[in-house]
């Protein structure tokens, strides 16, 4: 009975949601306030049923109730608990579930932190966010229902979780990925809001921002964890394949970073307004197609499509509506840019606009290159593969030149800087930089253009973060006194650059400097890596839970002396059939010593794939740090001030230009 | 005529969707084979397993088969897989493997790790087996009679539902008359 209990909640919250986009709005454009208070209580009623429905399949996978079509497809009674739990997200409903159960709480969470903002704006924030969740229900309950049964003939034991999906990494990184693809939601309601009520101004970019940060914030996990996952669990060692799959959450990344700095601007000096809403649309249906066109398999393979046709044409229909909609408002509401150059050739605005110019070009190169195949696919012009190559050659030079202009970009002033000044700014920084790397490069083994020039990026970014905070630190009642003046935006800045520079750095010397060897061994061999040795003992099995594996035994030695002993393992789970292999990492700050087994060669003979992977953690650490940026940046004393002088004020009314009390300068 | 600036994202939008919407309506699973009533090409290639041994297209002969085309790079071959082997094993069915501009360790770990529904594999890393077939993209899949002629061809991926509407029939009807 609980599952038919869930999708009468499913249909209820459904209902909600259609009452939610046309109530408030309706109230908001006739200035009824009485319609417009219904907004936040229709939003908490949409996440408790969305949250029930949620709670009911969960319920379902672990009572292992087969009798639902989507629990016997995904589960199986043998798993542990934890991954029945994370089963729940392992198929195409169950993830589309998660995603409405975001979307909800994520309205909630606007209908709650909004006291400040005027009810009008909430009222039509509330109910575009209203108009999605009805896009998404109206596709769960027609087209892809969790809570399907298989009666009478209930399966006895379920098919199980793809074991791809069985790991701590995989529970974690879908709904940290939803998180940031749902929080650009809201930052898309904040735009169309705003093109509605026609107020693009410097209190709808404040509103906007905190929400937009922490969506990147949990998307950059997202990612990190994603890249993580793959590289300890594919087996490989790689840790970016530019595949469809992954290009896919690097698009809103990329268009959503641009977002966040272009917001700062429009916050800040009310320019680049339309631009700043084209963004905030832009990284909206990009996240769309980031989750559902993965999910549904078109980005994969053009087959998938034709397969399941009726969920193809639903996505495709939603997508339409959503671009066209919010295009054409765009085109009648978004503000004509008067010619009144407010701010120099040589400014903050510039340096910003630049970094935009860097991050959309970089969002078109990835979505060209893994749009540009289907697109030949689809129109029967022949068969593409745009690889690794390509990426690596046009990417790189993008995210150099971002990290170039951002060390520069840091000293620069709003509305006008000096040249001069600038120049001799950045001489010591440069100095530093250049001979640091040269020190990191050579240290490594050997100059490398390519390698030099991302090492240098990354220092850059680095000597001239220090630089800024340091120059900004200063104070006459002494260091630790200028440091604590500084803002939480501020910090939340500098931490982001530096998880920045980190995954720069990460990325170029491992891409360069790790080492990669695929050799044949039997039990006694010894082979080396670089500067390590490793020793294959023997082989042996184990039985797991739900699997069998045969595991190598290694001893790994530097300079003879030994520092780890690794049991990579080929695991056979016994109800799919499947085969999985599980590398062993002896994991560092500064390398990563990775070693995975392959196939049986012959009777006692193994293919074993040996690494040597200089600072892979960085890649992640980098990541980490930037998702900390974005949660200290949107704790910053401004954004609670505000709504405890506006609730003692008492009145709705947008305050207009309170942020720029701060100190001038922090881009945050 | 600046507004006119902003309505340029809404046309990229429309034209990029009308051109993929055109796509859509062709549907790619719907190609005829040239070969169809002919026999299967003569090609001379390595045994996937054996690189040592050659095979040819005698492979065919004797009994009702399909020849699959597959590639470790083709991720819809990744989701036909499990049919393929519920095929082979659950309806008794001779699958012959052609493997398709791929390389050998790869399709080695593949097949490993997914197992192996194939009586024998040809292994064709450069596509020249596949070009003469008019192979337009994995997976595809031939019905080949007893006596080596090309009697069906499926492009895209084999589900159960593909398989109880178009290859069964051609298949049984293939064994009842032979």
């Amino acid at each position: 009975m609980y599952p038919e209990l869930g999708q009468l909640a499913l249909i209820l919250a459904l209902l909600l949601a259609v009452l939610l986009s046309v109530v408030p709005l309706t109230g908001s454009l006739t200035g009824r306030d009485n319609l417009q208070a219904f907004a936040r209580p229709l939003a908490a009623g949409m996440f408790v049923f969305v949250g029930l429905a949620f709670a009911v399949l969960t319920h379902a996978f672990v009572t292992d109730d087969f009798s639902v079509a989507y629990v016997a497809n995904n589960s199986n009674s043998m798993l542990p608990w934890y991954f029945k739990f994370s089963a729940v997200w392992g198929g195409h409903e169950g993830s589309l579930l998660l995603w409405i159960f975001m979307l909800s709480g994520w309205t909630l969470a606007v209908a709650i932190f909004s006291r400040r903002l005027p009810s009008v704006m909430i009222s039509q924030v509330l109910s575009v966010l209203g108009m999605v969740s009805v896009g998404f229900l109206l596709f769960i309950v027609v087209t892809s229902n969790p809570f399907d049964r298989l009666l009478p003939n209930v399966p006895a034991d379920g098919a199980d979780l793809n074991p791809l999906l069985q790991d701590l990494g995989l529970i974690i990184h879908p709904p940290m990925l939803y998180m940031g693809y749902v929080g650009f939601a809201i930052a898309f309601a904040f735009a169309i809001a705003a093109l509605i009520n026609g107020r693009l101004d410097a209190a709808w970019a404040r509103w906007s921002r905190p929400w937009t940060t922490v969506a990147w914030a949990f998307l950059s996990l997202g990612i990190a964890l994603g890249s993580w996952w793959a590289y300890y669990e594919l087996g490989w060692g790689g840790w970016w394949f530019w595949d469809p799959v992954e290009n896919a959450s690097l698009l809103p990344w990329l268009s959503g970073t641009a977002l966040m700095h272009s917001l700062a601007v429009t916050e800040k000096r009310g320019v680049f307004k339309s631009w700043t809403v084209l963004l905030a649309i832009v990284t909206f249906v990009l996240s769309l197609l980031g989750t559902f066109l993965v999910r549904s398999g078109v980005l994969t393979s053009v087959h998938a499509f034709a397969s399941d046709p009726e969920r193809g044409t639903f996505l495709l229909a939603l997508l339409a509506v959503t671009v066209i909609g919010s295009l054409a408002l765009y085109a009648f509401r978004a503000p004509v840019v008067h010619v009144r150059s407010r701010y120099g050739s040589l400014s903050r605005e510039i340096f910003l606009l630049l970094n935009n110019v860097l991050l959309v070009s970089a969002t078109l190169l990835v979505a060209v290159g893994t749009l540009y195949p289907l697109v030949l696919d689809y129109l029967e012009l022949g068969k593409l593969s745009i690889g690794e190559p390509f990426f690596n050659l046009t990417f790189s030079p993008l995210a150099v030149a971002t990290g170039l202009l951002l060390g520069a970009g840091i000293f620069s002033r709003w509305k006008k800087t000096d040249g001069g000044w600038l120049a001799r700014k950045l001489l010591w920084p440069l100095a530093v930089s250049v001979i640091a790397s040269t020190v990191v490069v050579t240290g490594y083994g050997g100059f490398r253009p390519w390698a030099f020039l991302g090492v240098f990026a990354a220092m850059w970014v680095t000597v001239a973060t220090f630089w800024d905070l340091w120059d900004k630190s200063s104070s006459r009642k002494g260091r630790i006194h200028g440091l604590r003046r500084q803002s939480r935006s501020y910090y939340g800045m500098v931490l982001g650059h530096l998880g920045l520079a980190i995954t720069m750095a990460g990325a170029t010397v491992v891409s360069n400097y790790g080492i990669e060897r695929d050799v044949r061994m039997v039990p006694g061999d010894v082979a080396i890596v670089g500067d390590y040795q490793f020793v294959f003992k023997d082989i042996g099995e184990r039985r797991g839970a739900n699997f069998t594996a045969q595991y190598g035994s290694f001893d790994v030695m530097l300079d003879g002396e030994p520092i780890a002993e690794l049991h990579p393992e080929k695991r056979q789970y016994s109800v799919g059939m499947s085969v999985m292999t599980e590398a062993d990492i002896d994991a560092g700050l500064f390398r990563d010593i990775f070693v995975a087994i392959g196939e049986r060669i012959s009777d006692d003979a193994w293919a074993i794939r040996l690494q040597y992977k200089p600072l892979v953690r960085w890649l992640w650490l980098g990541a980490l740090f930037m998702a900390a940026g974005g949660f200290l940046a949107i704790s910053d004393r401004r954004y609670r001030i505000r709504e405890r002088a506006e609730e003692k004020a008492g009145t709705g009314s947008p305050v207009t230009d309170a942020g720029s009390a701060r100190p001038a300068g922090a881009v945050s | 005529m600046k507004r006119f600036l902003l309505f340029l994202p809404l046309l990229v939008a429309v034209v990029i969707g009308v051109v993929l919407f055109a796509g859509i309506g062709r549907d790619p699973t719907k190609l005829e084979s040239a070969l169809i009533g002919k026999p299967v090409p003569e090609f001379s290639l390595p045994d996937l397993h054996n690189p040592d041994a050659m095979l040819d297209q005698s492979l065919f002969r004797g009994r009702v088969t399909l020849l699959n085309v597959w590639g470790t790079w083709c991720p819809a071959c990744r989701d036909e897989h499990d049919d393929l082997i519920w095929l082979a094993e659950e309806k008794g069915v001779t699958i012959i493997g052609l493997n398709y501009k791929d390389n050998r360790e790869d399709a080695l770990v593949w097949l490993d790790r997914l197992g192996d529904p194939y009586r024998d594999i040809i292994y064709d890393p450069r596509g020249t087996l596949g070009f003469d077939l008019g192979v337009y993209g994995a997976p595809e899949t031939f019905v080949i009679d007893a006596g080596g002629i090309v009697r069906y061809r499926h492009v895209g991926v084999i589900n159960e539902a593909v398989w109880e509407q178009a290859l069964q029939p051609v298949i049984n009807e293939l064994q009842g008359n032979g």
